[in-house]
């Protein structure tokens, strides 16, 4: 068998404010625009994206939250309503999202055997969380491309960012592990943000961007120096600075 | 006032454990039991109007959410508990409340939003709450999100905004708190027989909490909060005490019961009420010593919620056998520093006054402490008035105390002083019939 690889990984982050601006057609609300640029480097990422022809695409969203290890979504179907909790004026997409099973057993193998706690999700009811539901849409709107959803392991609120970074290092290396072992072209999607201080007000109109900017301006210069980082490929970097950046940009984990 | 405006009051934790897998553990199985004595309390209450919720678990970022469905409906499953099992729900909520209460959010200057979107994700404590306290919907509910960004005055005021909401609907509600005490969690798997509190401090921390509320002192759990949350990790850094305090007044004024206290996957689960109420209380069968630490001392304090606040460590009355000792009441309002019949300069030395209105402040503020203690101010048995100037104000003092004490004619005596702690010129200290 040909050795999998990852092909692609994208820091992708979840704003439902982007699929509410499209207005694809399974999202309920619809909007007069917004956050072109953001849109538009996100039409740019996916050209780029699908052009790799992935088999799988990996998604770690910091929406589905869990105390004890990382969890998988562990059946082959998931479909539903995604209503979003902060946003429901903004996110009411049907979904419908197809799992490489497979592939999730197979990482959450990998990491166990490193030392890591897994679980695999296989309630039919459970409601799929729009962070994964908002990268994937933006990164493959047709959803034509089995995914892997893994959750968020709290342990950076119980202990340190150190502790849940290193935790997430293991997790990394036993996705890689896995995939190189199934053969398949993987695209990983980070599902966040940079900062995440959010506004405690709204526009009357969401998609209003002469109300937009980030919250403050040592956030935006924390989110401009990571950046810089990634640009320049200087990821070791970014990894070493990565715990004093959540603190400072109150980055989301 | 609070006493209009709530029936009942629980703090109750929010986890799915209690639900759906109470069987697993003792501890769960205990709190799935007390949670049943609560149900059956709900179920014979007939003078509460609806249930309002505040759960921890319900986060918003801008600004305030209020369940606005009437019949939200939905299949819910916890993203972490989800081997337990799914959770359905059918609820009635009371929109008219939920519309009353963000227009008082409102005003505050706080973005609001009504909820009434099919499939919106109703929080798995409100659930688990909602289920187990009020199954059949015996009473409308109405829940409101907690802000993730909110600080203490403002989940204070966001609490009073409830009292205000209420008291404009003419509603009495039971009101739910929806909040673990401790919140850390076994992050490994575990036996859930085992289960226990995660660490020793955590379970500390509770305890005192516990004692408070079992006291009924809901103020000073909200005063030492800031402190709790940061020893102990309290669920969502207390802000659900803090709504709690806000709607209830920002009082100690409460019956106290502390039905249980256990561990759910080591965060800190108790099953509390608290009865708002303005009659001296004997407290010392309202705990549960099974589950309780033995330091518990129940009191015989009266606290006010409309008397101004004490300047000092004591409360406003105390009653003793059949006698209510009531502290030294001068003419000040609660909530405000201006004192009626009293001008002040800017460093807040007496430029002028007036003893009859003075006066009649202290005797109005005499009459709000005994309502609330029971009594009543024909109960009066003795009164002795400290003048700061005798020689100036006995005749005026003396003039107004005739008109209202002409009728019962307690026995009095009238004494001059150089001064008394705040810039008034007459206090009163009473001893009357509870």
């Amino acid at each position: 068998m040909i050795k999998g690889q990852i092909v692609a990984g994208v820091l992708a982050p979840h704003p439902p404010h982007l699929v509410y601006a499209e207005n694809p057609p399974q999202n309920e609300p619809k909007s007069e625009c917004g956050w072109e640029t953001l849109r538009w480097a996100y039409e740019r990422c996916r050209k780029n994206i699908l052009a790799k022809k992935p088999d799988v695409l990996l998604v770690h969203s910091p929406h589905w939250q869990t105390i004890v290890g990382h969890h998988f979504l562990g059946l082959d179907e998931f479909k539903g309503l995604s209503v979003d909790p902060i946003f429901p004026h903004l996110f009411r997409y049907n979904y419908n999202v197809k799992i490489d099973v497979e592939l999730s057993l197979s990482i959450a193998n990998e990491a166990k055997e490193m030392g890591l706690i897994t679980k695999i999700m296989k309630n039919p009811d459970f409601r799929v969380d729009y962070g994964t539901i908002t990268t994937l849409h933006l990164i493959n709107p047709a959803w034509d491309i089995p995914a892997v959803a893994i959750s968020s392991n709290n342990s950076p609120y119980y202990f340190s960012n150190e502790v849940g970074q290193k935790q997430m290092m293991i997790l990394g290396q036993a996705t890689k592990a896995a995939i190189e072992k199934s053969g398949k072209r993987a695209v990983l999607l980070a599902s966040n943000s940079l900062s995440h201080r959010h506004f405690t007000k709204e526009a009357t109109i969401p998609e209003d961007m002469s109300a937009e900017h980030i919250y403050n301006h040592a956030q935006y210069l924390w989110d401009m120096e990571i950046l810089k980082m990634m640009r320049q490929g200087r990821s070791q970097q970014a990894l070493d600075t990565l715990s004093e950046f959540i603190d400072m940009a109150s980055a989301e984990v | 006032m609070s006493s209009n405006i709530i029936s009942q009051i629980y703090i109750v934790p929010g986890l799915p454990h209690i639900l759906l897998a109470h069987e697993k553990s003792p501890a769960w199985q205990s709190l799935y039991d007390s949670y049943s004595k609560l149900r059956q309390e709900i179920e014979n209450n007939n003078e509460a109007d609806l249930i309002l919720y505040f759960s921890t678990q319900w986060l918003s970022v801008i600004g305030y959410m209020f369940q606005a469905d009437p019949n939200p409906e939905w299949l819910h499953v916890d993203q972490n508990w989800y081997d337990f099992g799914s959770m359905p729900y059918n609820f009635k909520v009371d929109t008219s409340f939920s519309e009353a209460y963000s227009q008082e959010v409102s005003k505050l200057g706080h973005n609001v939003k009504l909820i009434n979107y099919k499939g919106f994700p109703i929080d798995t404590g409100t659930i688990v709450a909602q289920k187990l306290l009020n199954p059949n919907n015996k009473f409308p509910a109405s829940m409101v999100s907690c802000n993730m960004y909110s600080e203490k005055d403002e989940s204070i005021e966001i609490g009073q905004a409830a009292a205000e909401a209420l008291k404009n609907q003419g509603k009495k509600a039971i009101i739910v708190l929806v909040s673990s005490l401790s919140n850390r969690y076994h992050i490994k798997d575990i036996d859930p027989k085992e289960d226990e509190i995660s660490s020793a401090k955590d379970n500390e921390w509770n305890l005192k909490i516990l004692e408070l509320l079992a006291e009924g002192r809901l103020e000073d759990v909200s005063q030492c909060t800031r402190e709790f949350s940061r020893q102990a990790n309290a669920d969502m850094n207390g802000k659900g005490l803090w709504w709690l305090s806000g709607l209830c007044g920002q009082t100690n004024n409460f019956q106290g019961k502390v039905y249980d206290y256990q561990p759910v996957w080591g965060t800190g689960a108790a099953l509390i009420s608290l009865t708002p109420t303005f009659t001296p209380i004997d407290t010392t069968d309202n705990i549960n010593q099974d589950n309780l630490d033995p330091q518990v001392k129940p009191s015989n304090q009266i606290f006010s919620s409309r008397a101004p606040e004490p300047v000092g460590a004591y409360a406003h009355a105390k009653k003793v056998g059949n006698l209510l000792f009531l502290a030294g009441i001068g003419p000040r309002e609660r909530g405000t520093k201006t004192i009626p019949g009293v001008t002040l300069d800017k460093q807040g030395k007496i430029i002028d006054y007036d003893i009859e209105i003075q006066t009649r402040s202290v005797i109005e503020n005499v009459k709000i402490i005994l309502e609330d203690s029971g009594s009543s101010f024909e109960k009066i048995i003795d009164v002795q008035v400290f003048l700061t100037d005798m020689e100036k104000d006995f005749k005026k003092f003396n003039e107004v105390y005739k008109e209202y004490f002409s009728k019962t004619q307690p026995t009095r005596t009238t004494v001059s002083i150089t001064a008394l702690p705040t810039p008034i010129a007459v206090e009163f200290k009473i001893i009357a019939e509870a």
